[in-house]
């Protein structure tokens, strides 16, 4: 199981040992309400290696990617990045692709902000 | 020859652990010069210095090597050992084998090995040193406290107390600093001002104290017992010496929106203003930012006004010199600016406040006569969330590192006296952890939640949105039920950080004292000498050296106080030996050390000397007083034809040293 | 002397510390248990101003291959400017001796107060490093001078 802690923790790049555990992260969060795990969760987890439950709960897909735990973040641990570390896991087991280039034209709206089609190959692109 | 000893202490493991110190006696015991050479647990408990003193005795040692610890810790006791014998306490070296070799490396062998190296190094440069007399300078039995707030006021009666002139310099119209703001003190609920002002008449009334407020430190020159220092008197318009505090010009001036920061810009002031009712001196000041008299010429009420004819619109900065023994740096805190922290819209909200407005907000002498309403509509609040560490405990890039160590205790405070006077507001208090260490602190922190019934939250607050119906959406974490949650306030309080006050950094360079990398002032041993600064006759007392409460702040002042006392009770203190010489054959008078020496301790004097051929010729030669060279060497490197030296590290000394490592 | 030729190649650095704000720094990352080589030692002077160009050659000529000197940060001297004057020196120094084929990593001015014990530790490791790059001082190394082994 540690190689798996490990690929998250390079793939993060950052030291989850720095989380003071303030709560700030899930306190700041819009879509606290729809993750079993919460992002202070997510921190802690990772910390203490229980990667593979959170690999397989939906929160990781819930998290929007708003990065407002990460501006907040008063340790710089910025949680928005310990989610997208195990997302990227989890992808990368799956083995394919969710999203490619291609399929953007159809699925074009107007009203549909630039940032979200950013976020979107962050969330389901390998 | 110098009959050399070495001693190689083990520091209990601290050396012995990773230098096998048995090793090193003996390998230095082959050095040249080196008669005898031991080692012993604890060099510097009394049975390692007698070790010493035997030895010097026994063996006729001229010379002493301790390989200890680092020179900065025991220098002066071994100096006072090898002195009590007989031979020149500066005949002494210490090698630093502890905080320099064993702390830092783990391999046995590389750490031996070095530590040799560094014992010979301390061996050669033993062998080129010359015993030095001390002089004696004369102690200027004067104190100057820089600061006028709880610990400057403290610091100044203690010295006053033990019959000694102390003046205190304060940047504001009156002393008092941010203990005058605070409305009620921690844990004992009294009211601040009532223990505070006695202490500032006290201050004001001791023929002792000199107050001189509204004025700053210009320039520091001197050194211990004998600092000049250049005050700047700024000007307040008034004249401290006829104005009576009457307060007539304060109800005349038509200039009535002047933001008031005694009230943290809570309320408005006149241009002309005495800051609070018992300020000290109670004597007027004119802003000059407002007043219309100095903007554009134009009203002139206060003079009219003001039956004693203190008002002068054409006062100008003053500067005076004044000589002192020492100094105590009292500059204290401030809290940190929010903008920063957008998310608790402190910026975007009137009814977002900080624990020091708060303050103001709850003092009789504040801006709603001590009745709590929300600064936008004057009404009562029902739901007040008071947020923790805002600021504190950051990352570098996001804040301050450390814990301001105060707020958890005035949060109590504040939600404590709320639940009290006003029984249906609730009270939240949002908190990553709660620090209580102190007299009387946890079980007021208990009480708070236990009697007083404020919600204590283990979370943080994420989101403040003002909204439209004047509400503030508070958005937060309960991390130990897991669930966020929204809370509907009329208040926020943010527990902001504090951080040294701004006019500490520019005045360390003047008094050359050290600072660590959060501007607070750094002491001359974190546990052993929390007092005194690093440069001599220098003293610390109160928040510029951390942050402190008031109670860690008096005792702190009282030591500082008893510091300074220490040192303006001696006639004259004995000066620092290693100080620059120079040859008078070889100087040549050509004025480069001059220049450099940042004291003003050299000077030319005109020496007749005999020439070759029997006659005898007036040449200009340096000559360096003593008393004034503080020793940094500037002078000894300036010089073109090497006749500048420094005593205790002499050029040869230092070659033999570089000559010892690089062997 | 074949087995000390198969070692990997330990540079001698001389480090002269100030002694109100480096050399506290110093002892400081030792409070602190920083690790630095044991390649580094440190000599003690008042001040950054009290380093003569004369000690640094005279480190070179021994056989050093780094000198770095250690000073408060500008504006923080205890004597209120000996950092500046090492400073003016010590490039007009490192200026001449890269003129001469001393490379300019092998010598260095660090500005590290008493609170930088990290900065200590840190800036040392760095220099040892650039130093062991450089391979040993040959240049000014006078061979007369070497110990005899």
């Amino acid at each position: 199981m540690s190689n798996i802690k490990d690929a998250v923790l390079n793939s993060y790049g950052k030291n989850v040992r720095k989380c003071m555990k303030c709560g700030k992260c899930s306190a700041t969060c819009p879509s606290y309400d729809e993750m079993e795990y919460h992002p202070h969760q997510f921190v802690s987890m990772v910390e203490k290696g229980d990667i593979e439950t959170l690999m397989k709960s939906e929160s990781i897909f819930k998290c929007l990617t708003c990065y407002a735990c990460v501006e907040r973040c008063p340790r710089n641990v910025e949680p928005a990045r310990v989610i997208e570390a195990v997302r990227f896991a989890q992808l990368r087991k799956q083995g394919n692709n969710h999203l490619i280039p291609d399929m953007i034209p159809d699925m074009l709206d107007e009203d549909l902000p630039q940032q979200a089609i950013v976020t979107a190959f962050r969330k389901y692109a390998k | 020859m110098q009959r050399i000893g070495v001693f190689v202490c083990h520091c209990g493991t601290n050396i012995a652990a990773t230098v096998d110190v048995k090793a090193v006696a003996e390998t230095l015991k082959n050095e040249s010069g080196v008669v005898f050479s031991t080692d012993y647990q604890y060099m510097c408990s009394e049975s390692g210095q007698n070790i010493i003193k035997d030895a010097i005795k026994e063996h006729k040692l001229t010379g002493v090597v301790v390989c200890s610890c680092s020179p900065r810790m025991h220098e002066a006791t071994f100096r006072k050992a090898v002195a009590s014998v007989g031979l020149n306490p500066y005949m002494l070296e210490v090698a630093n084998l502890r905080e320099q070799c064993s702390w830092i490396h783990k391999d046995i062998a590389t750490a031996t090995e070095k530590a040799v190296i560094l014992g010979r190094a301390a061996i050669a440069k033993v062998h080129l040193n010359a015993p030095l007399t001390a002089g004696e300078s004369p102690v200027v039995k004067r104190a100057l406290v820089i600061g006028g707030g709880i610990a400057g006021i403290q610091t100044a009666l203690d010295i006053a107390d033990a019959g000694f002139d102390v003046d205190i310099i304060e940047k504001e119209p009156t002393i008092g600093g941010k203990m005058a703001q605070i409305d009620k003190t921690f844990p004992t609920l009294d009211c601040a001002a009532c223990i505070l002002t006695p202490k500032m008449v006290e201050a004001a009334q001791n023929e002792k104290i000199h107050i001189h407020s509204f004025s700053e430190v210009a320039d520091v020159k001197g050194f211990v017992g004998n600092f000049t220092v250049t005050i700047k008197k700024k000007a307040r318009f008034v004249d401290e010496t006829k104005c009576t505090g009457c307060g007539l010009c304060t109800e005349k001036c038509p200039m009535k929106k002047v933001p008031n920061e005694f009230n943290m810009n809570l309320d408005n002031r006149t241009a002309v203003y005495i800051p609070f009712a018992q300020a000290v001196p109670k004597v007027a000041r004119i802003d000059p930012n407002y007043c219309l008299m100095l903007k554009n010429g134009k009203c002139g009420v206060c003079s009219k006004v003001c039956s004693v004819g203190a008002i002068d619109y054409k006062q100008q900065d003053k500067f005076i010199e004044e000589r002192y023994g020492a100094i105590v740096v009292a500059t204290g805190f401030n809290p940190i600016k929010l903008d920063k922290y957008d998310e608790f819209a402190y910026s975007l909200s009137p009814d977002v406040v900080t624990s020091l407005e708060l303050e103001r907000l709850m003092n009789a002498a504040g801006p709603n006569g001590g009745t709590l309403l929300r600064p936008s509509d004057k009404t009562h609040p029902h739901t007040i969330v008071f947020v923790q560490c805002v600021g504190s405990r950051c990352d570098d890039s996001k804040g301050k590192p450390y814990c301001s160590k105060i707020c958890c205790m005035y949060t109590a405070k504040h939600a404590m006296l709320i639940r009290e006077k006003y029984p249906d507001t609730e009270v939240y208090v949002f908190y990553i952890d709660v620090r209580t260490p102190g007299k009387n602190f946890d079980e007021f922190y208990r009480r708070a939640v236990e009697e007083y019934g404020v919600h204590y939250v283990k979370g943080m607050v994420g989101k403040v949105t003002p909204r439209t119906d004047g509400k503030l959406a508070v958005q937060a974490s309960d991390l130990l039920s897991n669930e966020q949650l929204h809370i509907d306030a009329d208040m926020v309080v943010l527990a902001a950080a504090i951080e040294p006050d701004k006019t500490a950094r520019p005045l360390a360079t003047m008094l050359t004292t050290q600072m660590d990398t959060n501007d607070f002032f750094t002491e001359a041993h974190p546990k052993l000498r929390p007092v005194e600064s690093a440069t001599a006759g220098i003293f610390l007392s109160g928040a510029c050296q951390g942050p402190k409460d008031i109670p860690e702040t008096v005792a702190q002042a009282s030591a500082a106080a008893a510091k300074a006392i220490g040192l303006l009770c001696k006639n004259s203190i004995t000066c620092n030996p290693c100080v620059a010489h120079s040859d008078e054959l070889m100087c040549n008078g050509c004025s480069s050390c001059e220049k450099v020496c940042p004291y003003g301790a050299i000077t030319y004097i005109d020496k007749e000397f005999r020439m070759p051929d029997r006659t005898t010729a007036i040449r200009r030669v340096a000559s360096v007083n003593p008393a004034v060279c503080q020793g940094c060497g500037a002078c000894t490197v300036a010089c073109p034809s090497g006749a500048m030296d420094l005593n205790g590290f002499s050029n040869s000394q230092i070659m033999a040293e570089v000559d010892a490592i690089c062997k | 002397m074949q087995v000390n030729e198969k070692k990997e190649f330990e540079p001698v650095i001389v480090a002269f510390c100030c002694n109100w704000c480096s050399y506290a720094g110093a002892d400081l990352s030792g409070t602190n248990r920083l690790n630095y080589p044991t390649n580094v030692k440190i000599i003690r002077v008042p001040c950054s101003c009290r380093v003569n160009p004369m000690f640094i050659l005279r480190a070179f000529q021994r056989g050093a291959d780094g000198v770095i000197i250690c000073g408060c940060h500008p504006g923080d001297c205890h004597y209120t400017s000996g950092n500046y004057f090492a400073r003016r020196r010590m490039t007009l120094l490192f200026s001449m001796l890269d003129f001469i084929g001393i490379e300019r990593d092998r010598t260095r001015v660090e500005w590290v107060s008493a609170a930088e014990g990290a900065k200590f530790a840190a800036t040392m490791n760095e220099f040892t490093e650039a130093v062991k790059k450089l391979g040993p001082n040959r240049r000014l190394e006078d061979l007369r001078c070497r110990k005899q082994s």
